[in-house]
Order: structure tokens, then C-alpha cells, then sequence
């Protein structure tokens, strides 16, 4: 028996449509049975996982705040991608974007500085995260670097460029020792839609971040230069878009999106500096962009699903003493059917089950 | 089951190899529709066809790498299932690839010893290696990289490579394509010594004359049949044109009387080092075209035609601005999109990947090249409809057949893929038009309304570049020619006068002494 | 026991699991695949070699364990770039968070567990000689093999007829296809050998470099191998050359924030991946022009039938 790859003609866009939902159900098909695995029930685990966040409107809060930096990160990704630019540092970029908005909020600390100060962190976050991102861009397009290596390494940088930080100069002299910054000031925070609620500004900055994202990719030039310069470079040079400065482009926002969802992070939800303010969102950001087949709308929907893994991953821990790292398995697993269900979309597969036969003549 | 004894097979009472009904079928399409051909010992037989009669898919199955769908071969009489390319070797089957099956970073004799089944050592191979290239007369050597060699030399370790094999059928893939007219004689005297050593040969060739010169029968196939099987010196290449088209071919008429007028496309002294390890450095490329008139540029692959592509186009920039002057205005120095609003146009060799993105639609690859001088482009936002239309437009223009309104570019056919690249540039009336084998693997009747639109476009005033391996096809619709040669463009000569003797020598490089010693001289 | 010698020997043990991993994803890149999963099967090597160990008592059961588990996260890979034609970077990655978050399910029930290391060599007279005594004959078996397993990917490349038909698969898939070789299996075969090597060096780590098992323990260390095999130009000997460079610089800043010196031990523990950044700057600007890659590193390949 053998698998064989037919190429299609043109791809398939009902495929390309279904793809992500038949991967979904393959990675629920798939977790059942390692739940079974674990000695745990299939049906009720899934249900804490993936039914139990809707039913209470925290939860429900939450998920939205989950969501928030993955599908900003994941809009950034996915230009990156789209240009055919390895950038797998997200995880830094936002990093260096939270230390960047954080400095003005530390150094404000108590003053009576107004309501400009978190429009201000948050402007910061977005030039560090976009600088941060550059510097694999550049490496890569001046001296011919692999930026997926580069960029990777420079997450390992970014952590401990921020632990050193929130242990030395940036910690808190009242906060018994611990590596973190203070509490920020009132105006050094993400203003929060509900009172009282967890949903904060960030969501709507997210929704603007997929809206623009939808409209350079489907209706500008450079949308279409970034697109054509990953789907062929040498048509793309030939058409006169200059591919150097689109891999530049596409890191500086990729690296400002990621910045700014950091220095959201750490003004909203968090509320102070400190170490762990990630849970890997910049890496499952990358599943996210693959989820929503690198469409904006396709991402949101895909940002919060996967924030409902956490959410449904941090539930399950508490009611059924389910490992965290399952969610991680989890998202591991659901990248590789996505990818392996839009393989579909430009081939068709199939099963020969007949061998050649192999004659045994003279020769 | 007939009678395979090696008494009877050298009698020549048994073909060396039958196919019976051979079908190859993908999907809906039928590549090979029942196809059956003998094939005798001692017996040079063309193969002919459009592109996409299904030629490759056939000697593809007769080499083992592909598997048929319905029907039989024969091999001597018996039947024969190949479960790969090493099988149809183990049985003397030996082919030499259009697109050669080499590894550019491993040295010829690794090359070699890749083609072969491995066994006997590196060492006796390497002596077998010299042994055969000295008997052929086909120099080679065996310590350099592949990717040094010029395309003459990669194709010499593929027959090499194949006649270390001892073949007793050997297959030919459009081998002469590559070459230059006087190369291409030395290799029929190869052939000729296999045929008289009981070779028997498949060869599929474009070129009919050649095959006439060389080839004893010849099967024609159309749309994955055969058509016939026919004595091709008993035929003209009209009447064999007509079998591989199954129709007339429409002939391409020049304007009676062209005017050239100012020079529109200018070279001065243009010289570039290359821009990757494996390019060809430009040396001093002068000439000037005319308004009206189409230059045809020959040469063997690889001497610096794309190098000069990049260059006119403006994919390279020019240290000298002055080095490419276009209508009048130096360019050298400016972007492709700069001088496409200068009124240049470009159509590069390779359809897919350079001249379109293949996985994008054909409005997209409108917007290509469009959108620097059109309406598709407004303030940074495009104009879906208006890419739409010049597809609309090129469509109906150029005949370019389509399953829908906007498909992707690589589900169109070569040819109506090719109708669409170069409508799209002849549309935007240019000034000037640089177009790189314009015909290349495109089907006959696609070819001629792509030559007359050439035509049609130098008539109504452009200067028309045209850079070809193929000399019938510049003979047919240039003006004058030129011939490239490691980075030398030689001085153009009238059409009329240019022999096939003379632009092979050129091609060879002959002149290149004299003209290098000029240079000197010049200094 | 002198200073220079300590350090040499943790520079040796540190170099290790860098030089197995980047000596199997050599042959995986040589044939034309390239698999950034390393990191991803690492771990998943560490945490199970570790669990093998602890389980059996035996340090060659959990290598082997760890082997085991190394082959089965390539054989994911290999199913899905060769088999589906999926992109090969995108796999990799998949294969690093899948191998992060199995690591840590598998591992769970061992963290704070501890075993006894891989034992070194001695041999009577020859490990005591003074100062090279107990490094040329004092490591542990990992080292040895490591060295070993170089010196056979290099003999298997330049000198055997199925080393010269895998360089072919990676130069050119098309060719290779033509003359009849069976490309993907061949490339199956070469990543599973890059498997079974990464997952090798990620049980190192439990097994022979600290006494147990600690979530994440990896640290990078795949993806500084893959920086290796750039770093290598993809020539088995300079490998060598380049882990123990690696391992130095880890050595060195453990040692510098041990000695005290006045710099944040944050910015000391940067310095490995500081040090790939730059190596692969230096090392790619000093090749512009021309690369040594394979050149169908990275690249889909489907054959037509």
C-alpha cells in the first residue's frame, strides 16, 4: 500500500474553507483517546475543556482576554509568513515590547503624570517590539542569516534581558524580594471596557489590528507585494517589488503587533512587570496564523479558539487534575493536522494498493 | 509467445522493443491513448509531436519511471514490467534527458557513477569513464563539478553515462537543443556509430530537417495518439508538420514594407559581473534597435542571455546609467517599474515563477507588471476591476483558452499561459519589447500568433528584442541578428545573410579571439 | 584535579549533546530535508531516556529509550513533509511544540527523581597520567560515541555508494528521481537517523550531564545544533570544531558568574545564543555570493507516477 500526492489543477477553495474545521475535529478525535490514555473520561474532559469556559461570563471575559495578544501576534505572523520570512520570535518581540511600555510606566511610578502616559507605553511597546524584530530582518537581508534561528534565539535574550531587569534595577524595593516591578499607576494601565470586568481596551485594538490586517492584504499593493514575494520571488523581483525591503516591512510590523500585545499584557491583565508574563503566546501564535490560514479573519476566529485551550486547560487542571502541558500537546497536535489538511487543498491523496508488479526477465 | 532466441533477434525477425496499447492516463486526461510502436535494432526512430502529444509520458514509461495504466511491452518478445529506471538499465535501456538528470555540486564521475548500477569500484569506473569519452571522441573531465561545465559538456556525461552502459536501445530527449549546428553534427556521428554497433535509437527531435537527415522511420503522435508511423525521408517537413498539427500551420506574414525609424533601445559598453557563483559576467555589450525593427540574439543556453535580460530589464542595475538608453532616456540606473513607465515591456524566458506566480490568479498577474503605468493601482489601493478587465481584454485579443474568468496561471497550458504573459505586455503598447524564448515549449499554433503578434508590434513602430535558441524561429521574424557567447554579443548581422554555418560558428565562439584581441587593441 | 583541566572536561561534556544532535540533523540536511523539530525531539529524548533509566536502572536502557523516542518524533516529521508534502519549517516547529508539551506529560512523573550518571572510563595507568590522562581517557561513553559517530557520517558520505546517492537526493531531487533512486525513502531514512541522534543527545542530558530531569532542560540546545550545521557548512569534521567552540562559551560564562565578575549573570547566560546569532551572521556574510547548503535543502518534493 503506498500514498500517493496528486497535484490539482487549481486549489480548492472549499477545502481551503473546511480544511481548519476538519483539523479540529481530528486533534478532538485524537485528545480523546490520549485523555483514555491518562485514565481520564474522553466526553467530560473535552467538555471541561472546550464547553465549560462558555457557561460563565468571566470565563467567557476571559477568553476575549486570551485572545487579544494571540491574534495580534498571529495578524503580524501571518505577513511574515506570507512574505515567506521565518519570523519565530514572536515570544521576544513581545517581551521587548512589555520591558519597553514598562520603562515610562517605572519611571512615572508615582508621579502625577496624566492620562497620556499609557498611550504612550503603549507607542513604546510598539517600537521595541518593531526594533527587537529588525534585528533578525536585517541579519537575514544584509548578511544572509537564517532568521529562524536568529529570531529564536533572540527569545532566549529577550527573557533574560527581563529577568534581569525586574530582579535589578527595575524591582520593586517594597515587594519582599520578588523579581517584579510595582504596581503600575491607574494611568500606566489598560483601561477596562466594563467596570469591574476583565475586557479592556486591548480587545478592540485587537479587532482594529484584524480589520486593517484584512485590508492590506486584500486590497493594497503592498499587501499584494508581500503576498507575491513569498509565493514567488523571482515574479516578484520582476515585477519590481523590492523583496529585502518587504522582509524588513513585514518583521517591523510583525515585531510592533507582537511589542504592543506585550506592553497590553503586562498594563492590563498582569498589572506589573515581572517574569512568566507569557504563557508561550507568541509561539502558539504561530498555530494561530496556521489555523486561520494567514487570513485576518480567519485568525480571529483561530485566536479564540486557542485561547479557549487555555482556558479550558487551566479548568481542567483544577476540576479533573489534568496536566497544563496536555494543552500544549494539544496545540502541538492541532498545528500538524492543520498543516496536514491543507496539504489537501493542493493535492488530492490517495491510496494505491496495488504494487507494480516486478518481472524477473532475462537481462 | 514468439520466439526471443538472440539467432532470431539478430535476424531482426523481432522488434528489440513493441509498446502494445500503451495508455497513461491522470485523472481525466489521457497522456498516452493507446499507443503501439516497433522499435527494430539498428534503427534511428524519431518520435514527433506537439508539446503535450504525450512523448515524454511515453519514453518516461519505456525508461521504468512511469507505470502504465492499461496495456503491454515488449521487450525482444517478451513481456516486460519495469519497477523502475534500474530495471529498463539492467535490460541495456539507456536515456539522455532533455532537462538533465545531474547533480550540479557533485563532480562528472560522481555523476556517471550515479547513472550506473554501481558494480564495480569508483576506481574502475573512473577508467571505464576515460575509456569511453576517448573512443566517442566526447572529452570530458571527471574531477570537475558539474555546475563549471558549460550545457555542451552536462549533456556529454549524459550520453557518456548512457553508452557506459553498453545500451542496446538508447533514448534521446530533444538532444540537440542545446547544441550549436556544428555541435549538433558531431553528435549524429555518434548515433550513427551506435546504429552501425546494433543500437537501435529513440530520438524526438522538433527539428524536422534533422530528423529527415538522420532518423530511418519516425511515429508522429497528436493529443497522446499515434497518428502514423511513416519513412521520414520519404516526407516533406510540411507533410510532417501537418501530421504533428493535424491541420495547416498558419504561416506568419511581415508588414510588406516596415519603416525603422529613431533608435529607441540603445547598449553602450555594457558590462556586469555576475551576481551569483554559477553566472555569466556581460562584456562590453553594445548595439542599437531601432524603432520597427525586431534584433534576434542566438547563442547556446547559458553564454549571458539572462544575465542580459536582468540587465535591460532593470532585475540588475547598471553601475553606468547611460549603459541602457530608453527612447532616448538614459536607464541604466533605474528600477524595472521605471522603465516600464519609460515604455519598456518584459517577457522573461521561464512562464512560471518569473513571468507569472503561478499559484496567483491572472487578474493578479496582470497587476504584475501592470501596475505601474494603469489604472489598477489608486493611491495604494488596487482596482479589482480593472485587473479584471485587462484579462478580459488580453483573453479575447490573444485567444487565451481558460476553464473561468480568472484562474490561476499555472492551470492554463503552456501555450495559452504564454499568449496571456505576452498579450499583457503587447497590450500596453510599449516602446520597446525585450522577450526572452518567446516560444519556447509552446504548441505550433500558440507559436505563430505569438511571432505575428511580434511582427504585428515592430509594424506599428516598437523596437522588438528577441532572444532564441531556436535560429528557425529568428530567422523567421527578425530583422537582424546577433549572436551571444560567454558574455560577448557579436556585431548584428542582416537576417539574410546570416547562414547556419556562420551563426554556429559564432555560437561555438570562433570569433571570440579576434575579438577579444580587438578589444586589447582598443584599450 | 587543575582548573584547566575541569574545565576542559565540562567543556567536552557540555560540547556533546550539541555535536549528536547537529552530526544527525547533517545527514537528515544532506539529504535535502530540513527539520527544525531538533529541539522538539530532544527533549522528548531527554525525558524519555530519563524515564527508561530510572525505570530499568540502566543508563543504556534510557539511551536507548531515548533513541527510541527520537525516531518516532522524526517518523511524525518524516510522514508529514515527505508523505503529505507538508512545508518542512512549518513541521518543524509543530515538532518543537509537540515535543515541549509530550516532555513535559512524560516527564511529570519523574521531576525530583534522581538517578546515578553514565560512568567514565578508566583505565588503569592510562586515565591517571597527568593532566591528559583523565580527558582522553576519562569520559564518559557519549563522548566517545559522539566522536565516533562524526568520523562514520563521514565515512558513510564521501567514501560509500549510498553516501553519494543521499548527497544526490539533497542536490538534486529531480535527477535523482530520474535515474531511478527512491527519493523519499531515502530522505525517510536520513530523518530518522537525525531522530534517533537528537533524541540520543537529549537523553544525554539526564543520563550523563545532570542527575535528573527537569521540564525545558533542552535550554535551546536543538536549535544551536541546527545553528552548528550552517556554522559547519555542512562538512561533517568542522561540526566538531564548532561544538566544542559551543561548549566553551557555555563553560565559560558558567564559570565567569561563578568567578564573580562584575557583569549581570543574565547578560553570562545570554552569551550562547548571543554567540549563534553572531556565528551565523559572520558565517553567511563570509559566504554571500555562493552557498554550501544542499541545494534542495527545504524543499517539497512529489513524484509523478
Amino acid at each position: 500500500m503506498q500514498l500517493v500526492l496528486e497535484k490539482r489543477a487549481e486549489r480548492s477553495s472549499a477545502i481551503a474553507l473546511i480544511s481548519p474545521l476538519i483539523a479540529i475535529g481530528l486533534t478532538l478525535a485524537t485528545m480523546s483517546i490520549l485523555f483514555a490514555m491518562l485514565g481520564k473520561n474522553p466526553i467530560s474532559a473535552l467538555g471541561v475543556y472546550f464547553i465549560a469556559p462558555f457557561v460563565d461570563s468571566y470565563s467567557l471575559q476571559e477568553i476575549a482576554v486570551k485572545a487579544t495578544p494571540l491574534v495580534m501576534i498571529a495578524i503580524g505572523l501571518s505577513l511574515c509568513y506570507l512574505a515567506n520570512a521565518w519570523n519565530i520570535g514572536a515570544e521576544g518581540q513581545f517581551l521587548i515590547g512589555a520591558v519597553a511600555g514598562s520603562w515610562l510606566a517605572v519611571k512615572t511610578q508615582g508621579t502625577d503624570a496624566g492620562p497620556w502616559v499609557f498611550p504612550a507605553m503603549l507607542l513604546l511597546g510598539a517600537v521595541g517590539g518593531a526594533l527587537y524584530g529588525l534585528i533578525p530582518a536585517i541579519c537575514k537581508v544584509r548578511f544572509g542569516a537564517s532568521e529562524i534561528l536568529t529570531s529564536l534565539m533572540l527569545v532566549y535574550v529577550a527573557d533574560l534581558l527581563l529577568d534581569y531587569l525586574v530582579r535589578g534595577p527595575w524591582r520593586d524595593p517594597k515587594g519582599f524580594n520578588f523579581p517584579t516591578t510595582a504596581e503600575f499607576d491607574p494611568v500606566a494601565t489598560v483601561p477596562v471596557l466594563i467596570e469591574g470586568g476583565r475586557l479592556h481596551l486591548g480587545g478592540v485594538i485587537a479587532l482594529v489590528v484584524v480589520a486593517a490586517g484584512a485590508v492590506l492584504l486584500a486590497r493594497t499593493i503592498k499587501g499584494f507585494e508581500i503576498r507575491v514575494v513569498g509565493a514567488a520571488p523571482r515574479a516578484a523581483r520582476f515585477g519590481g517589488f523590492n523583496s529585502n525591503q518587504l522582509i524588513l516591512l513585514a518583521f517591523a510590523i510583525s515585531g510592533a503587533l507582537a511589542g504592543m500585545a506585550g506592553i497590553i499584557e503586562v498594563a492590563g491583565p498582569v498589572g506589573h512587570l515581572q517574569p512568566g508574563i507569557s504563557p508561550g503566546y507568541g509561539f502558539t501564535a504561530i498555530i494561530v496564523a496556521f489555523l486561520g490560514r494567514l487570513n485576518p479573519i480567519g485568525i480571529l476566529f483561530a485566536g479564540l479558539f486557542l485561547a479557549l485551550t487555555f482556558i479550558g486547560g487551566e479548568q481542567a487542571q483544577i476540576t479533573m487534575k489534568i496536566p497544563l502541558d496536555v494543552t500544549k500537546v494539544f496545540q502541538g497536535i492541532l498545528l500538524f493536522f492543520v498543516l496536514a489538511c491543507d496539504s489537501l487543498i493542493l493535492y488530492r491523496f490517495k491510496l494505491v494498493f496495488a504494487s507494480p508488479k516486478v518481472s524477473r526477465g532475462a537481462h | 509467445m514468439p520466439d526471443s532466441t538472440p539467432a532470431v533477434q539478430h535476424t531482426g525477425a523481432t522488434p528489440l522493443l513493441q509498446t502494445v496499447g500503451l495508455t497513461k492516463r491522470y485523472g481525466t486526461l489521457l497522456a498516452n491513448d493507446a499507443v503501439s510502436i516497433d522499435i527494430w535494432p539498428q534503427q534511428i526512430h524519431a518520435l514527433l509531436g506537439e508539446n503535450g502529444a504525450g512523448k515524454s509520458t511515453l519514453v518516461k514509461t519505456i525508461y521504468g519511471l512511469i507505470q502504465p495504466s492499461e496495456g503491454e511491452m515488449r521487450w525482444q518478445g517478451e513481456q516486460m514490467v519495469l519497477s523502475g529506471p534500474s530495471d529498463a538499465r539492467a535490460r541495456g535501456i539507456g536515456m539522455v534527458f532533455q532537462h538533465f538528470s545531474l547533480f550540479d555540486n557533485l563532480t562528472v564521475a560522481e555523476n556517471v557513477a550515479l547513472g550506473l548500477d554501481g558494480k564495480e569500484s569508483f576506481k574502475d569506473m573512473s577508467a571505464r569513464l576515460e575509456e569511453v569519452s576517448r573512443v566517442y571522441g566526447l572529452p570530458l573531465n571527471p574531477k570537475r563539478e558539474v555546475w563549471q561545465l558549460s550545457v555542451g559538456e552536462r549533456q556529454r556525461i549524459e550520453i557518456v553515462r548512457a553508452l557506459m552502459q553498453n545500451p542496446k536501445f538508447l533514448i534521446l530527449d530533444e538532444p540537440t537543443a542545446v547544441l550549436t549546428p556544428q555541435e549538433a553534427d558531431q553528435l549524429f556521428i555518434v548515433l550513427d556509430r551506435l546504429k552501425a554497433e546494433g543500437c537501435a535509437i529513440l530520438y524526438i527531435s522538433h527539428k524536422l530537417a534533422e530528423v529527415k537527415r538522420l532518423c530511418d522511420t519516425a511515429t508522429i503522435l497528436r493529443d497522446g495518439k499515434k497518428v502514423s508511423t511513416c519513412n521520414p525521408k520519404a516526407e516533406t517537413a510540411a507533410s510532417l508538420a501537418r501530421m504533428m498539427v493535424g491541420g495547416e500551420i498558419r504561416r506568419v506574414k511581415a508588414a510588406a514594407d516596415r519603416q525603422t525609424n529613431v533608435a529607441r533601445l540603445v547598449v553602450n559598453d555594457l558590462t556586469l559581473a555576475p551576481d551569483d557563483l554559477h553566472g555569466v559576467r556581460l562584456q562590453h555589450i553594445s548595439f542599437e534597435l531601432r524603432g520597427g525593427e525586431i534584433l534576434g540574439i542566438a547563442g547556446v543556453a547559458g553564454n549571458g542571455q539572462d544575465e542580459l535580460f536582468a540587465a535591460l530589464s532593470g532585475e540588475r542595475l547598471a553601475q553606468d546609467p547611460g549603459a541602457v538608453v530608453i527612447d532616448g532616456r538614459a536607464a541604466g540606473h533605474l528600477s524595472i517599474t521605471q522603465r516600464r513607465k519609460l515604455g519598456a515591456a518584459f517577457v522573461p524566458e521561464e512562464r512560471l515563477g518569473h513571468a507569472a506566480a503561478p499559484r496567483m490568479r491572472l487578474s493578479e498577474n496582470a497587476l504584475l507588471t501592470g501596475h505601474a503605468a494603469s489604472g489598477m493601482v489608486q493611491h495604494g489601493f488596487v482596482n479589482t476591476a480593472a485587473m479584471l478587465k485587462t484579462v478580459d481584454r488580453t483573453t479575447e485579443a490573444f485567444d487565451v483558452r481558460k476553464a473561468s474568468r480568472d484562474p490561476e496561471a499555472a492551470s492554463l497550458s503552456g501555450g495559452n499561459l504564454q499568449k496571456f504573459i505576452v498579450g499583457r505586455e503587447i497590450l500596453r503598447s510599449p516602446a520597446v519589447l525585450v522577450v526572452s524564448q518567446p516560444t519556447w515549449g509552446v504548441d505550433a499554433g500558440a507559436g505563430a500568433v505569438i511571432r505575428q503578434a511580434l511582427l504585428d508590434l515592430a509594424a506599428s513602430g516598437a523596437a522588438v528584442l528577441v532572444t532564441s535558441q531556436d535560429l528557425d524561429e529568428l530567422t523567421e521574424i527578425t530583422d537582424r541578428i546577433a549572436v551571444m557567447f560567454h558574455g560577448h554579443l557579436s556585431e548584428p548581422m542582416a537576417t539574410v545573410d546570416a547562414s547556419r554555418e556562420k551563426l554556429g560558428l559564432l555560437m561555438g565562439g570562433s570569433t571570440l579571439e579576434q575579438k577579444e584581441a580587438a578589444h586589447a587593441a582598443g584599450a | 584535579m587543575g582548573l584547566i583541566e575541569a574545565i576542559i572536561l565540562a567543556v567536552l561534556a557540555a560540547s556533546t549533546p550539541l555535536l549528536l544532535a547537529a552530526t544527525g540533523e547533517l545527514v537528515t540536511e544532506r539529504a535535502g530535508v530540513l527539520n527544525l523539530g531538533v529541539e522538539g525531539m530532544m527533549i522528548v529524548g531527554a525525558a524519555c531516556g530519563f524515564g527508561g533509566a530510572w525505570l530499568s536502572g540502566s543508563v543504556i536502557i534510557g539511551a536507548l529509550c531515548g533513541i527510541g523516542a527520537g525516531v518516532l518524533m522524526s517518523l511524525i516529521f518524516a510522514l508529514m513533509t515527505l508523505g503529505l508534502a507538508v512545508n518542512q519549517v512549518a513541521t518543524g516547529l509543530a515538532l518543537t511544540i509537540l515535543g515541549i508539551g509530550l516532555s513535559g506529560l512524560i516527564g511529570s512523573r519523574f521531576v525530583g527523581e534522581k538517578i546515578s550518571l553514565a560512568p567514565h572510563l578508566h583505565i588503569p595507568g592510562l586515565t591517571d597520567i597527568p593532566l591528559v590522562g583523565r580527558i582522553l581517557f576519562g569520559e564518559d561513553a557519549f563522548v566517545y560515541l559522539s566522536l565516533a559517530l562524526v568520523i562514520g557520517v563521514w565515512f558513510f558520505l564521501y567514501r560509500t555508494r549510498t553516501g553519494l546517492i543521499l548527497r544526490a537526493a539533497g542536490d538534486n531531487h529531480t535527477s535523482a528521481h530520474a535515474l531511478g533512486y527512491p527519493v523519499l525513502r531515502i530522505r525517510m531514512f536520513a530523518v530518522m537517523f537525525g531522530g534517533a541522534c537528537a533524541g540520543l543527545a537529549g537523553a544525554y542530558l539526564p543520563l550523563a550531564y545532570t542527575p535528573f530531569f527537569i521540564p525545558g532542560m533542552t535550554a535551546g540546545r536543538g536549535w544551536i545544533a541546527l545553528a552548528l550545521v550552517v556554522f559547519a557548512s555542512w562538512l561533517p569534521g568542522r561540526l566538531v570544531i564548532g561544538a566544542y567552540l559551543f561548549g566553551a562559551v557555555t563553560i565559560l560564562q558558567l564559570h565567569a558568574q561563578g568567578w564573580g565578575v562584575g557583569v549581570p549573570s543574565q547578560l553570562m547566560s545570554a552569551l550562547p545564543y548571543l554567540a549563534t546569532i553572531i556565528v551565523l551572521v559572520l558565517i553567511s556574510r563570509a559566504r554571500t555570493g555562493g552557498s554550501t547548503a544542499p541545494a534542495a535543502l527545504g524543499t517539497v518534493f512529489v513524484p509523478d507516477r
